[in-house]
């Protein structure tokens, strides 16, 4: 049964440009169907704006299925909203109540800069990628299926990290602004594989050094997993920890045979 | 087809191809965040085993003033006479006050990284889902314990802000009669309660996180790890708070 959300205040966030002075825009929303995305409402909001003459709230939202990471918004002090394992387009209206106050943000990081209202710049996470989050393999013939092994436990825990959409919810829970979630699950999707091994401590030391040069620190709070629209544990962070204190031993006995 | 519009993108930088400055291996892991994270667990380790034998040689205190002040003799002549008298306690005494700065640089260090990390706050309030009491505030936690540590040593260590014995003088080696003194003052009871309690919290966060920060991470022991931490600090904490509680109620007493 749908129902009907009455007398939303909208506050949200604006800011004409990264380096602009930015201030919260009260709206009201008088109705709304439960039914509507959370990204729907604020599409409704922007219709109504857009024929008032005024300039949309810009965001950020592409699939609007969940699954590319695209969309963000600190709703109401948590990222991507009240729903766990959500991401913002996937909260529904009927997370709310009528009356409510839903105060919407952008993600706050330094790496992280506001390009207008709540969009802000990710490329900070495509840096990091590109140091380490591949694997280097010769291209061809498409290999014979299951030509590789690889043990149903670590497949699972592999595609439990490969989940990870990079929509930056962990640095912007982190009380800390670290992105220790981000860079722990891209290392752990391709350090548990066996295809991941010859790079494996290069990536782990490349990555974690991209990443000391953007974000902050962590400090085992749990925000991260907790905001996590993928739910990646923080166990990947262990590991990451552990790979990159391997890296630096392996790689040193490296360096003096050169 | 470049127009003059499109966004400058900056230059790809951190992709970790340029050279690195070749530093000391250990500079080289400290510089990192991870790195730092290590001192902390490592250091941590350290402060762990101090408070634990910390507590346990003052529980001598309940078997009155000669084994209190026999024990620390005791300390004092550790490996004596293979060691002369003192030399492996100021071995210790330099390790823990080694353990200490970097525990404190590494904290520092952080904390200005993590800042700079946000530059900008949230304006709005927060509304936090997993991260505890404990864990938000290490850093209060952790300086009212240093401040504590200073304070405990001038009090009985130095002398300096404890009362005078009968003699007139503070006779370090009167462990026992020094410690009963400084705790029938009830403030001086009170702070070191609130001190130790302090203590227990930044410890339940602190022990857990060690194992996170080394990696130390296994589906056999993972579940022990927030209860190991806990069942640490209560240890730590139910000992010395025992302390000024047993001379306020004159159990212990001179």
């Amino acid at each position: 049964m749908s129902h009907t959300l009455k007398n939303l205040t909208v506050k949200v966030w604006r800011q004409d440009g990264p380096t602009a002075k930015g201030d919260f825009e009260t709206h009201v929303i008088d109705s709304i169907t439960d039914e509507a995305s959370f990204l729907e409402m604020l599409d409704v909001l922007n219709e109504r704006l857009i024929s008032q003459g005024k300039e949309a709230v810009v965001f950020d939202h592409d699939c609007r299925e969940g699954i590319c990471g695209t969309c963000s918004l600190m709703i109401n002090g948590q990222a991507h909203g009240p729903q766990r394992a959500t991401t913002t387009c996937q909260l529904h209206m009927r997370s709310f109540k009528s009356n409510d106050t839903i105060v919407i943000e952008p993600w706050r990081a330094g790496a992280f800069p506001i390009v207008k209202d709540l969009m802000v710049d990710r490329s900070a996470f495509d840096r990091i990628v590109e140091s380490g989050g591949y694997i280097t393999s010769p291209t061809g013939g498409a290999p014979d299926a299951n030509l590789i092994p690889v043990p149903k436990p670590v497949a699972d825990a592999a595609m439990d990290s490969a989940a990870c959409i990079g929509c930056g919810a962990c640095v912007a829970a982190c009380p800390n602004g670290a992105a220790n979630l981000f860079v722990g699950a891209k290392i752990a999707h391709l350090n548990l594989l066996p295809q991941g091994q010859a790079e494996r401590y290069k990536r782990a030391e490349a990555m974690v050094d991209t990443m000391d040069e953007h974000f902050g620190s962590c400090t085992n709070h749990g925000e991260c997993s907790a905001a996590c629209p993928k739910e990646i544990s923080l166990d990947v962070i262990a590991l990451m920890n552990k790979d990159y204190r391997s890296a630096k031993f392996k790689n040193r006995k490296e360096l003096s045979r050169n | 087809m470049a127009t003059s519009s499109a966004p400058v993108r900056e230059p790809v930088t951190g992709t970790a191809t340029a050279p690195r400055v070749r530093r000391p291996f250990l500079l080289d892991l400290y510089a990192t965040a991870v790195g730092k994270k290590y001192a902390m667990a490592i250091s941590g380790i350290a402060l762990m085993g101090f408070v634990l034998f910390h507590m346990i040689g003052n529980l001598k205190m309940y078997f009155g003033a000669a084994d209190l002040n026999e024990y620390a003799e005791f300390l004092k002549k550790l490996l004596y006479p293979l060691a002369p008298k003192e030399s492996v306690l100021w071995i210790l005494r330099l390790g823990l006050i080694g353990m200490l700065v970097l525990h404190l640089h590494a904290a520092w260090s952080l904390t200005m990284l993590n800042r700079r990390a946000r530059p900008v706050r949230y304006q709005s309030a927060r509304d936090y889902q997993e991260a505890s009491l404990a864990s938000r505030s290490m850093r209060l936690s952790g300086i009212v314990v240093l401040a504590f540590i200073v304070w405990h040593l001038l009090d009985l260590t130095f002398g300096v802000v404890n009362t005078v014995g009968a003699d007139g003088e503070f006779v370090r080696a009167e462990v026992y009669a020094n410690v009963v003194r400084s705790f029938e003052r009830w403030p001086v009871a009170l702070f070191y309660v609130v001190a130790n309690l302090l203590l227990g919290l930044h410890l339940s966060h602190g022990v857990w996180s060690i194992f996170q920060s080394l990696g130390w991470n296994n589906p056999r022991f993972n579940a022990w790890r927030t209860a190991f931490a806990r069942g640490f600090a209560a240890v730590v904490v139910i000992g010395n708070v025992s302390f000024p509680i047993a001379v306020t109620l004159g159990i212990v007493s001179v």
